[in-house]
């Protein structure tokens, strides 16, 4: 067994820009700041649109299904207290070229690879929502 | 993508043309300032100068940031304490990697803002973490007011990706998955570096070590273990990059920037660049060779960063050594990277086993080895003839820079 993510988690400051990011999980949904002109999503959120330059930027929901694109298993105790760990960089499947940084939850270190179909769940800690991502309920290992 | 061509490229009109470095150590002890100046004070009589003679100063990244002990003595504090009258002045910790100091002070030298410019880096992570250990970026947490974090910062800490090790494990990983790299390939990284460190009498670890050793390590971060991660230490490296006219007063042979290589044309970040294994290695070490003759045949000796032994990897791609997802296989054996191999590579131990001397290593190991006093190990090339081209490189993730250093003008 390993644990969800380290024994504390170090929470980001919730400034008007990144705000609906980290609180997007408070119904359930995966948000990413979307371009209204050209439909691209931008990650980390930025006040135009880095590929077209437009300013009518929104938040936009996701199906917060995305791929494991590289994981490492944390045995290392930085955090005190702190029990092994997954960490990944998932690709969400409407954009591949965004990625997050997250843990792997549900899911054993033997059990994890590169490609396999996780979903978003949320980690409710203080205001902050943190997406975590566990293997696709429907068995979408292939 | 390139910039314009130019005749020759400024940074030609630099040399390095002394070097200096303190004792190194676990634990000094001793203030990061004292290191600097024992450094500075080497490189500037070993350039044949004094201190009246140097009217640049440069570092990275000084203004104390980062984890305690990383950031080395500011400008101000080291002018002052030595006294300099200075024509320029720069420190920071953005740019192209650790050696961005040694750049802009070729740059600086060739646009005739100063002639002899003292650069240095200075650490005391070994003493700043004492017996606690490692520490993550942005701190431990539990009890009390915990700061929140903005930034880029913000999309890590909170997951316990808290460390370098914990980004470059997820390259390491991506690497065995895409190109079928191998522990015990990363391996010959950490043990080529303890084989040459046993020959660097200021080594922090010299002890012989096997790959059976490597392999029972205690893991970090999948697939890093403990001997892929280089060894925090105490230490200040100097170098004096001065004009070239003023080779011929040296009573060794002048070191020459050939070229850098400072590009950085995919996205700025750790987790969101476009190639998952490659970080922006590639982009410094292609703008390098777009800037210079020479080519990646030509180096007779290697000095690239390996703060995790995967970055290593990573630039013996970047700089064109052998062909993209095929470092594994280059070093496999050691054979290729050893002293008397096809690179001899990191010949003073490196970071791992030599000491966390943060980029500045390298710079002077390659100084060291162009002007052939590397003693018990210095390198010597088919033919018997010493190393003539030596490349550096600095950094991982988004932060990368490299150079071509050369003996005599190339």
């Amino acid at each position: 067994m390993v644990a969800n993510g380290p024994s504390f988690r170090l929470l980001p400051r919730l400034s008007d820009d990144v705000a609906f990011f980290w609180t997007s999980g408070e119904d359930g949904v995966l948000r990413f700041l979307q371009c209204n002109a050209c439909q691209f999503f931008n990650h980390p959120p930025g006040p135009v649109c880095r590929r077209c330059l437009s300013r009518d930027l929104a938040p936009h929901a996701v199906s917060g299904r995305g791929r494991v694109e590289t994981f490492s298993v944390n045995y290392q105790e930085w955090i005190p207290g702190s029990e092994p760990y997954i960490l990944a960089w998932v690709s969400i499947d409407e954009q591949p070229d965004v990625r997050l940084t997250t843990n792997l939850v549900d899911v054993e270190p033997e059990d994890v690879a590169i490609g396999m179909e996780v979903e978003v769940v949320f980690e409710h800690a203080d205001d902050v929502y943190l997406p975590l991502f566990k293997p696709t309920s429907d068995g979408g290992h292939t | 993508m390139s910039p314009r061509p130019q005749e020759e490229p400024l940074e030609r009109r630099a040399i390095i043309s002394g070097i200096g470095q303190s004792d190194i150590g676990r634990r000094l002890g001793r203030s990061e300032i004292d290191l600097t100046v024992e450094a500075s004070l080497a490189a500037i009589n070993d350039a044949g100068l004094t201190r009246d003679d140097i009217d640049g100063i440069s570092t990275y990244p000084g203004m104390g940031v980062g984890t305690p002990g990383f950031s080395g003595p500011t400008t101000p504090e080291v002018q002052d304490v030595l006294g300099l009258r200075l024509n320029w002045h720069d420190g920071g910790g953005e740019g192209a990697g650790q050696m961005r100091a040694v750049i802009a002070a070729s740059l600086a030298v060739a646009a005739g803002l100063a002639r002899h410019v003292l650069v240095y880096r200075t650490v005391s992570e070994g003493t700043a973490q004492g017996e606690g250990g490692r520490q993550g970026i942005g701190g431990g947490g539990g009890g009390g007011k915990v700061p929140r974090f903005g930034g880029f910062m913000q999309w890590s800490l909170p997951f316990g990706a808290v460390s370098a090790a914990i980004w470059i494990a997820m390259v390491g990983q991506r690497r065995m998955h895409e190109f079928g790299l191998t522990r015990e390939q990363l391996g010959q990284i950490a043990i080529n570096g303890r084989r040459n460190a046993a020959l660097n009498p200021k080594a922090i670890y010299s002890a012989p070590m096997a790959m059976e050793d490597y392999l029972a390590a205690r893991m970090i971060s999948s697939p890093l273990c403990l001997y892929d991660c280089d060894a925090p230490c105490d230490g200040s490296t100097a170098v004096i990059v001065s004009h070239r006219d003023a080779a011929a007063d040296l009573d060794h042979p002048a070191v020459h920037i050939n070229a850098v290589g400072t590009a950085l044309r995919g996205r700025p970040s750790w987790d969101q660049f476009d190639d998952m294994t490659s970080m922006s290695a590639r982009d410094a070490g292609a703008s390098m060779w777009e800037r210079t003759e020479l080519k990646p045949s030509d180096v007779d000796t290697a000095q690239l960063y390996d703060g995790f032994s995967v970055l290593t990897m990573v630039w013996l791609e970047a700089l064109g050594f052998c062909g993209r997802g095929e470092s594994g296989s280059f070093v496999e054996g050691g054979g290729a990277i050893a002293r008397d191999g096809l690179l001899p590579l990191n010949t003073a131990g490196g970071q791992l086993s030599g000491g966390r001397l943060h980029g500045f290593g390298f710079i002077h190991e390659a100084c060291v080895q162009l002007r052939g006093e590397g003693g018990s190990r210095q390198v010597v090339r088919p033919g018997g003839r010493g190393p003539e081209v030596a490349a550096v490189a600095n950094g991982g993730g988004p932060i990368a820079g490299t150079m071509l250093l050369t003996r005599g003008i190339r």
